[in-house]
């Protein structure tokens, strides 16, 4: 007598409906190194078929034989026919993935998640609050706030690093600034001598930022602990929770709901998130290890 | 531009003081110019002196064998320095201007002794001045956590 | 009681219409089967290309396997559960069911502890994915969907909550849907709940209602009363009449109805446990700080044995692998459990990293957001976790230890 670890799976011979855990192959088009742990993937499906993506939104990018990691896409959202991921290298599937030379086919699954919902900051002020990669999230909202510049008030971004060679994005930073309208203002944890910007934590910049905070849309993304002094700064400024929008960050293995890595109590980050109100969120980052 | 005395009461760091105590303080200040990449002060020199920026950047710096690393920075309507209040009232790092600066400065050493005359004055002002190294504290710890850095973690 | 059904009491199973239970949308009268009928209805569903599994002993415990003839079944066979504590019994009748929740539950039948998902071939830096739904090339004659016979009501309604978990939501797991299509459910009432069943509190048992919670196809209940071992069966699908019709299943008798009801209530009378279920989220999401998460903590192994056994958990992890070449790859889908040390584990640390806060995911999640989440408990109340946890760690305590209902001191 067999037990049931030998079974086969039974029912019908094929799968009756699109399996989620399916990649799709993507290839390398272009790498570029951002910083010195830090690229930007450009990606386009060997189908030809442009994906359909949100700013906010992520994928699992799959490095062959290695392993998934949930990345967010960091392109611009008018540009479907390019999927851009910046990748830090912080693990195994991670340095596998920055590895990846132009014409390496990386697997890609998604998007995935909710998005950034920029169009809600129409008419009012906008300030962007960015820790670290991130900015990469953002880079989608702010090019779509800038696609549509006209529909917005003040757009403040504020954005902290490391040190200043971890800044990425320096050539968007400035062109953002100088030509697109938007007040950019940057802190380092720490700097060198040549730095010749601000130093210091970028919740402090909060504080400063000219913005109507009562009718605001602000969006933050970081780690976890810069998130929760951000938001707090920015609630403490006037910013209503529901008008305050975070994206969140845990273990995902599977990015559509069915693996329960990512919850955070009720929520699966990858479905109900990665972007969500503070107003759902407070009560859940204030309690240790939830 | 406004005197020192029209300044101080409008400044958030020294919101509730009444008109006496003001021009009190004004009493003890002067404005300053310094240019970039000049000292505002140096570590190890007494500290007579503290500052409230009124345009400009000063970078809290600590000199290393290579080149001086930026602990912090200091902003426009900014105070800066608090070792005027904590014995032996030495400088702890270097203050440079990053870039050409306008301040207000006070006359620590005088403050000092009109603190010990009015312990009513003195317990205002060391409150002001816990609630600033307070915030700078935080700043500091958290960015010790080094959040945004180290790779495989 | 002959005088719910309406009638004097000396009534002739031919002539009376028998009222129909709410359970069987197909309005078919529930039928007898003696043993012989019960091999009849084993070698119809394998007549059928089902592959029928069912309980068996094995390794002293009830456990799921193929099951070809009744003598297969776990016959004469009884269990002894409480916290921590699982054994067989032999019985002094020949029961086929009677014992209470077995090892496991349906779920490592359409839910594997490890599922290959697909295989991907990498050749000349481009690689080709090759979805497949079975293992390997092993053959599949005799395969085909599969036919479980003996699932408890506890379990039944732990199905439903999987199909509405696994596939009831933004994309389903393909896999799963593939090895729940067309399966066939022959369901079983308790006759004798186990020293830590509780479904009487959760709504799910002791015996199979049908419906949207907890579907069958058939459901037998075992009648051992001096007269005849036999078992009426309710129909609870089209599929279930049809498979009913190719065996030769006289109409149940009215008293064999009220026996059948009679087991059932008698059943509900005997659980060895309560849990109650009043406001019980709002409870546990208010109670994130309190002290009794450090006192079930000091106890609890994080050993993941109640996530094995539970028969709703869900949770797993994907395994990517390749061969040495590393030409070739596949990707598993296997079990995993929010009790693993890394298991919420993102770049800068874990964030559940003492068993205390995971211990309190598990609990709060179970009983408490998996209502937010899906709209049920995510207990069915098989009692298994408190079996099989090597700590005697018993839910329906902990659960009342958070309403503040003082606890009896523990043997250990």
């Amino acid at each position: 007598m067999g037990s049931v670890a030998d079974l086969q799976p039974g029912g019908a011979a094929t799968l009756t409906r699109p399996d989620p855990m399916l990649p799709r192959p993507c290839v390398v088009r272009r790498v570029h190194q951002d910083t010195r742990d830090t690229y930007t993937l450009e990606l386009e499906p060997t189908d030809g078929a442009p994906l359909a993506w949100l700013p906010g939104q992520f994928t699992m990018l799959h490095a062959f034989g290695v392993g998934e990691a949930p990345i967010s896409i960091s392109g611009d959202p008018s540009r479907p026919d390019r999927i851009e991921h910046t990748v830090r290298n912080v693990g195994s599937v991670t340095a596998a993935l920055v590895a990846a030379g132009p014409g390496t086919v990386l697997g890609v699954r998604g998007p995935f998640g909710t998005g950034w919902e920029v169009g809600k900051g129409r008419g009012s002020d906008v300030v962007v609050v960015a820790g670290g990669i991130g900015l990469a999230p953002l880079r989608p909202a702010i090019l779509e706030l800038i696609a549509h510049r006209a529909d917005y008030d003040r757009v403040v971004l504020l954005y902290g690093a490391r040190t200043p060679e971890d800044i990425l994005f320096t050539d968007d930073l400035r062109a953002w600034a100088e030509r697109d309208g938007i007040v950019v203002e940057v802190t380092v944890d720490n700097g060198q001598h040549a730095w010749r910007g601000r130093v210091g934590l970028v919740t402090q910049l909060v504080t400063r930022a000219g913005f109507d905070a009562a009718r605001a849309l602000a969006l933050v993304c970081g780690p976890e602990v810069m998130m929760r002094y951000a938001a707090q700064a920015l609630s403490d400024r006037g910013v209503r929770p529901e008008r305050l929008r975070l994206s969140m960050e845990r273990n995902m293995k599977c990015g559509v709901g069915l693996c329960g890595h990512c919850q955070l109590r009720e929520l699966f980050l990858c479905v109900d998130g990665p972007v969500l109100g503070y107003d759902r969120l407070a009560p859940l980052m204030s309690r240790a290890e939830l | 531009m406004q005197t020192i005395a029209q300044y101080l009461p409008e400044h958030p760091f020294f919101a509730g003081l009444d008109t006496a105590t003001t021009d009190l303080l004004a009493g003890c200040a002067v404005n300053i110019h310094i240019r970039a990449d000049e000292f505002l002060f140096r570590e190890g020199t007494p500290a007579d002196h503290f500052y409230l920026l009124r345009h400009g950047r000063i970078a809290i710096e600590v000199r290393t064998p290579g080149p001086p690393m930026v602990l912090d920075t200091v902003e426009d309507g900014d105070v800066v320095g608090w070792s005027w209040v904590v014995p032996p009232y030495l400088w702890t790092f270097d203050g440079r201007a990053v870039t050409d600066t306008s301040a207000v400065a006070f006359d620590a050493a005088c403050l000092r002794g009109k603190c010990l005359v009015n312990p009513l004055l003195g317990y205002d002002l060391m409150m002001r001045f816990v609630r600033l190294m307070n915030q700078r504290l935080q700043s500091a710890r958290i960015r010790l956590i080094d959040l945004y850095g180290g790779t495989n973690g | 009681m002959a005088e719910e059904f309406g009638d004097t009491g000396s009534v002739d199973a031919k002539s009376t219409a028998p009222p129909v239970p709410q359970s069987n949308p197909q309005s078919i009268p529930p039928r007898t089967l003696d043993t012989a009928g019960l091999q009849a209805l084993i070698d119809a569903l394998a007549a059928r290309r089902y592959t029928v599994i069912g309980p068996t002993v094995s390794g002293g415990a009830i456990v799921n396997a193929p099951i070809r003839t009744i003598d297969d079944l776990p016959r004469g066979w009884g269990d002894e559960q409480d916290a921590a504590h699982y054994r067989l019994r032999r019985r002094d009748d020949d029961a086929f069911f009677g014992f209470a929740a077995g090892a496991q539950s349906a779920k490592p039948v359409f839910f594997p502890t490890d599922e290959l998902l697909w295989r991907g071939r990498r050749r000349r830096g481009e690689f080709t994915v090759e979805p497949e739904s079975d293992g390997s090339s092993a053959s599949t004659a005799g395969q085909g969907p599969y036919a479980m016979l003996g699932v408890r009501s506890c379990d039944l309604n732990a199905i439903a909550i999987h199909d509405r978990v696994l596939t009831g939501r933004v994309q389903a797991d393909a896999h799963y849907a593939a090895r729940r299509e067309d399966a066939f459910i022959v369901s079983v009432s308790c006759t004798d709940p186990g020293g830590t069943c509780f479904c009487a509190s959760m709504g799910t048992g002791p015996r199979p209602e049908g419906g949207p919670h907890a579907r069958f196809d058939l459901s037998l209940t075992e009648l051992l009363d001096g007269g005849i071992h036999r078992f009426v069966v309710e129909v609870g699908s089209e599929r279930g009449a049809e498979v009913l019709a190719d065996i030769s299943a006289p109409p149940a008798p009215i008293d064999d109805l009220a026996a059948a009801d009679e087991v059932a209530s008698s059943a509900a009378s005997r659980m060895s446990r309560t849990l109650d279920t009043d406001g019980l989220k709002e409870l546990l999401y208010a109670s994130a700080e309190s002290p009794r998460w450090d006192d079930v903590a000091s106890r609890c192994l994080a050993c993941t044995n109640c996530t094995m056994v539970c028969p709703t958990c869900f949770c797993t992890t994907v395994n990517d692998v390749a061969d040495l070449t590393g030409d070739v790859a596949e990707r598993h889908r296997v079990w995993d459990s929010c009790f693993d040390s890394d298991f919420s584990y993102i770049h800068g640390g874990t964030v559940r990293d003492s068993t205390k806060s995971r211990y309190r995911q598990w609990m709060t999640h179970k009983l408490g957001s998996w209502i937010d989440q899906f709209g049920t408990s995510g207990c069915v109340g098989c009692g298994r976790c408190i079996t099989w946890c090597p700590a005697a760690i018993d839910i329906t305590a902990e659960a009342a230890a958070l309403r503040g209902v003082p606890q009896p001191a523990r043997p250990f």
